[in-house]
């Protein structure tokens, strides 16, 4: 066992080096060139770094960007249904089918509708295949491969000891029934959350590990995105209030308080009814604000050379870019934890709420 | 696009995606793994409680068999104290047997010398009677030849014979 896992934390430890170093030479390269056109705006630098985009991409070289284009889907009235490649944007210079990437104004970064003079007339529906569903595809593939693999070789190998891919995973399946699922939910009902609490666990975990990934096809902001965020937390807040009993209805709306606190003003079942929904509230911001926190201190630092290199030349930003590097790495390093942590936290405390959803009359 | 406003583009896809992973992850993989999990725990441990079992069981066989060597030996020194006493009952009886045949022989000897011993005074008294009758005979004889050997001879006769 011991091998495996030290080989797993080597490979982890390798591609974040490499993480740290490629990030920081692909920037340098595009801020040795945009410096000598338009000056380095760190702050758009950051935000396109962990934003959402139309196309996935990977380096600029000078003029030339390369990136992979990516599906658009587009409804609207006036045109029915439309399905393109991103690379019909150009970048997002150009429009296409009279739809356009608006780069400012109140729809920056949204597509928009225009008609036949230029003028935007509207905002269709948009399914795009973006950035971060790529993503989400990517670290889905991942995650089905690992586990059914596992579930084949547990039923192979029914009785007997564990092997490899199931060697390393068996006790982080355990540590969840274990450490999570039991405590919170208890003895007698653990066992039907356990599907929903290793998926979102695993599909945590995994999205925030290939984020910290920057080759292509992995490195996408996925658990950053407050709309994943968002839907997890939705399957959470939908699990637990399908899993509710009469107590917990009770406890909501008519809780053991002093009567004064419910009459003539609902005042507890107003606080407690906010509580059902800032639980999964949190939820959502607490893995959305970590995630995407991580990500942008990583691109902070590496812009600090391009700022350095602009106030004090090339020398200046080839001297910050060793400092930089080095936080990069710690603070990677820093995200690997909080990667675990995250997926670990919003784990047990959906567990939490499940086990609350049906509480024992006290 | 913002960073706090969710797209509902990415919530769709989201949406759509989680939902058949969760369907199939739970369906092929956590099933088995889980199942897979149990079965090994249950293996164990019942693995384990078969040897505390079979651990208990020499143990009270042991315990048993110690049982049995010793009641075994109870018994043992039972019947050996057992066939003593019979052996010497027999023993005792034995003699007894003996002295009480020993005695009635004996009695039996004594009564056959008495009765032999009887008999043969009877005989002698006969004898002597028959032989006073010869020696009264020859005496009357003698007399006829001369009284007064006669009466020396009976005398000295008569001195003889004397009843045991």
């Amino acid at each position: 066992m011991t091998p495996l896992i030290r080989s797993f934390l080597l490979f982890i430890f390798t591609i974040l080096l490499s993480a740290g170093i490629s990030r920081a030479n692909e920037t340098e390269t595009a801020g040795k060139e945009g410096g000598n056109t338009e000056i380095f705006n760190p702050g758009k630098f950051v935000i396109e770094h962990v934003s959402d985009s139309y196309e996935w991409h990977i380096a600029t070289f000078g003029e030339t960007q390369v990136s992979v284009p990516l599906p658009i889907i587009l409804y609207s009235s006036g045109k029915g249904l439309n399905f393109f490649m991103s690379s019909k944007f150009h970048h997002g210079k150009e429009a296409y089918k009279n739809f356009r990437i608006e780069h400012e104004g109140k729809n920056e970064g949204k597509i928009v509708e225009l008609n036949e003079t230029g003028e935007v007339t509207g905002l269709p529906i948009n399914l795009s295949i973006t950035k971060t569903v790529a993503g989400i595809f990517v670290s889905v593939i991942v995650l089905l491969l690992i586990f059914l693999n596992i579930a084949k070789a547990a039923k192979r190998r029914t009785g007997q000891a564990p092997q490899g891919m199931q060697n390393l995973f068996e006790p982080v399946i355990l540590f969840v029934r274990d450490d999570i699922a039991k405590p919170a939910i208890g003895e007698k009902r653990f066992e039907k959350f356990m599907p929903f609490l290793l998926t979102v666990f695993f599909f945590i975990l995994i999205n925030n590990l290939l984020g910290l990934v920057p080759i292509f096809p992995f490195g996408a902001n996925v658990t950053g995105n407050i709309g994943v965020t968002l839907v997890l937390a939705l399957f959470t807040f939908l699990v637990t209030t399908f899993n509710t009993n009469k107590e917990y209805w009770k406890e909501i709306y008519n809780p053991e308080v002093p009567w004064w606190l419910k009459f003539p003003i609902p005042l507890m079942p107003i606080v407690e009814l906010t509580g059902v929904i800032t639980k999964p509230f949190v939820l959502m911001i607490r893995l959305f604000a970590n995630m995407l926190a991580g990500h942008l201190i990583v691109t902070v630092f590496v812009s600090l050379i391009f700022i350095f290199a602009v106030k004090l030349g090339v020398g200046g930003g080839l001297g910050v870019s060793v400092i930089s590097v080095l936080f990069s790495v710690f603070m990677l390093l820093l995200d690997v934890l909080v990667s675990f942590i995250q997926a670990y936290v919003f784990t047990l405390l959906s567990a939490l709420y499940f086990g609350m959803a049906s509480p024992e009359h006290h | 696009m913002g960073f706090v406003t969710p797209d509902y583009g990415t919530i769709f896809w989201m949406l759509i995606i989680f939902g058949i992973v969760l369907f199939i992850l739970k369906k092929f993989a956590w099933g088995p793994i889980l199942k897979a999990l149990k079965d090994r725990e249950k293996s164990i441990s019942d693995a384990l409680n078969s040897a505390e079992k079979a651990r208990k069981d020499v143990a009270g066989l042991k315990a048993s068999n110690d049982q049995i060597i010793t009641e075994a030996r109870k018994e043992k020194d039972l019947i050996l104290k057992e066939a003593r006493d019979i052996k010497d009952k027999i023993v005792a009886d034995a003699k007894n047997l003996a002295n009480a045949e020993a005695q009635k022989s004996i009695e039996y000897a004594r009564q056959q010398i008495n009765a032999e011993k009887m008999a043969a005074i009877n005989d002698i008294k006969k004898q002597v009677a028959e032989l006073s009758v010869m020696i009264a005979e020859k005496v009357i004889r003698k007399e006829l030849e001369n009284t007064k050997d006669q009466e020396i001879l009976v005398e000295s006769l008569l001195k003889d014979l004397k009843l045991k």
